[in-house]
């Protein structure tokens, strides 16, 4: 990742500030489907490991709702032709990726703050290890999501396709994480979750490595 | 004068079962204004873009050269000039913001006296700082000339470079044309006569479906 990257990070970001492509819509999933969880448990006192994985599935779905529009928004405006004009693919896929990433780590981290405040069961006992995982499956999100987006982009039917085409390639991430954030609640050390974590950094780096091979090809028509 | 050059090696494309061009041929290793003629659907924007590197073709290759010495695929963007109908710059930027993104993510100093230069040949210099959704198709199309020739390119490809420009404009680019045609290579995909007459070499695609 270099300067070009950074340079075309910056245009996405100044370009979401201009037009709120991802914004809203993320802000708006992220309300709802919190809303929702929040009425359907009523009164109900649920248990910490069904707070860890609604927490998951919140952030599963919005993700799917958010982060396509990398690719999808310079499609639909027809504007891949320019930056297909101005930047290498390895600068287009490092720059959408660094948009990518920050925009799950801002969505998530307000998805664990709010979940933090409304649900008493969501108490985490491992700070660290919550951490890492967060960390480590953010970082997994956004490097699926984006060579997804990239691949989706080109089809017809972009909405259905971005979740059906997700769901396989995030399940070992979303698993996993699942699990490591049961772990956090349970106050689980660091040490016997060591195979949990070897996975999903394994998994960031396959996916990573995997996604700037495949780009050339995916981004030339 | 260029040291630019682009050969085209037994280059076919077919879309499916669909052929576009079969057996492509052509060498311009010169400096000046070469170009692509077909009826529609005839290929001509196909092969633009396989030449900008855009689209890969089904057999054949492109070969660009610099000073002798072939130009990586990675790299190509730094040395083409593009300008089409159907090229979209951002909307939602003026074309002094668009012009200073480009710079930006091509990695090149942003050259803000050339670009003032191309606005005052362009006439758009008393607009460069309206968004260019505020723009006509005309006024776009001439933008996106100055997108084009911004970075100085060695080969500034054309495809119906006059389309949706009024009189002024279609001279502005013509006079362009041929001022480019002297220190590097312009190519034009066209079916009008007049974006045709300064050429010196034309490619027919008709020649090619076989």
């Amino acid at each position: 990742m270099n300067s070009k990257s950074y340079s075309l990070f910056l245009k996405d970001f100044k370009s979401e500030l201009r037009t709120r492509y991802a914004i809203n819509a993320l802000a708006m999933f992220i309300i709802v489907a919190i809303s929702v969880i929040l009425f359907s448990v009523g009164n109900e006192k649920i248990s910490p490991s069904l707070t860890g994985g609604l927490f998951w599935v919140v952030i599963f779905f919005t993700a799917m709702s958010g982060l396509s529009r990398a690719f999808v928004s310079e499609e639909e405006r027809g504007t891949s032709l320019t930056l297909q004009l101005i930047a290498a693919p390895s600068t287009v896929y490092a720059g959408k990726l660094i948009f990518n990433i920050i925009l799950v780590f801002v969505m998530n981290t307000i998805i664990a703050i709010l979940y933090s405040a409304i649900f008493e069961a969501f108490i985490i006992k491992n700070f660290w290890l919550f951490l890492a995982s967060f960390v480590l499956g953010n970082i997994g999100l956004a490097v699926s999501s984006t060579i997804i987006a990239a691949i989706i982009s080109k089809a017809g039917a972009k909405g259905t396709l971005y979740p059906v085409l997700s769901f396989p390639i995030l399940l070992p991430l979303i698993l996993t994480s699942v699990q490591l954030t049961l772990f956090a609640l349970d106050g689980i050390s660091f040490e016997r979750a060591k195979f949990e974590l070897a996975i999903v950094v394994s998994y960031d780096v396959i996916m990573l490595t995997a996604s700037f091979m495949l780009f050339d090809f995916i981004w030339k028509e | 004068m260029t040291n630019y050059s682009i050969e085209a090696v037994e280059l076919n494309k077919s879309f499916g079962r669909r052929l576009i061009f079969n057996d492509l041929q052509f060498k311009f290793d010169k400096s000046g204004i070469y170009g692509i003629s077909g009826p529609n659907g005839s290929g001509k924007s196909t092969l633009v873009k396989i030449i900008a590197g855009i689209i890969g073709a089904s057999k054949g290759k492109i070969i660009h050269k610099l000073d002798n010495k072939e130009i990586a695929e990675e790299n190509l963007h730094n040395h083409i000039g593009f300008v089409s109908p159907y090229l979209v710059l951002y909307e939602e930027f003026s074309t002094y913001e668009n012009m200073k993104l480009f710079a930006e993510i091509r990695g090149t100093k942003f050259n803000g006296d050339r670009v003032d230069y191309l606005l005052e040949k362009f006439l758009l210099y008393k607009r460069k700082d309206d968004l260019l959704k505020t723009y006509s198709s005309g006024m776009k199309q001439r933008v996106k000339f100055i997108f084009a020739l911004m970075h100085s390119p060695e080969l500034l490809i054309l495809d119906e470079p006059t389309s949706n420009l009024d009189d002024e404009g279609k001279n502005s680019v013509y006079e362009l044309i041929k001022e480019e045609g002297q220190k590097n290579i312009v190519l034009i995909a066209s079916n009008e006569k007049n974006d045709l007459e300064n050429c010196s070499d034309i490619v027919y695609l008709e020649k090619y479906k076989n």
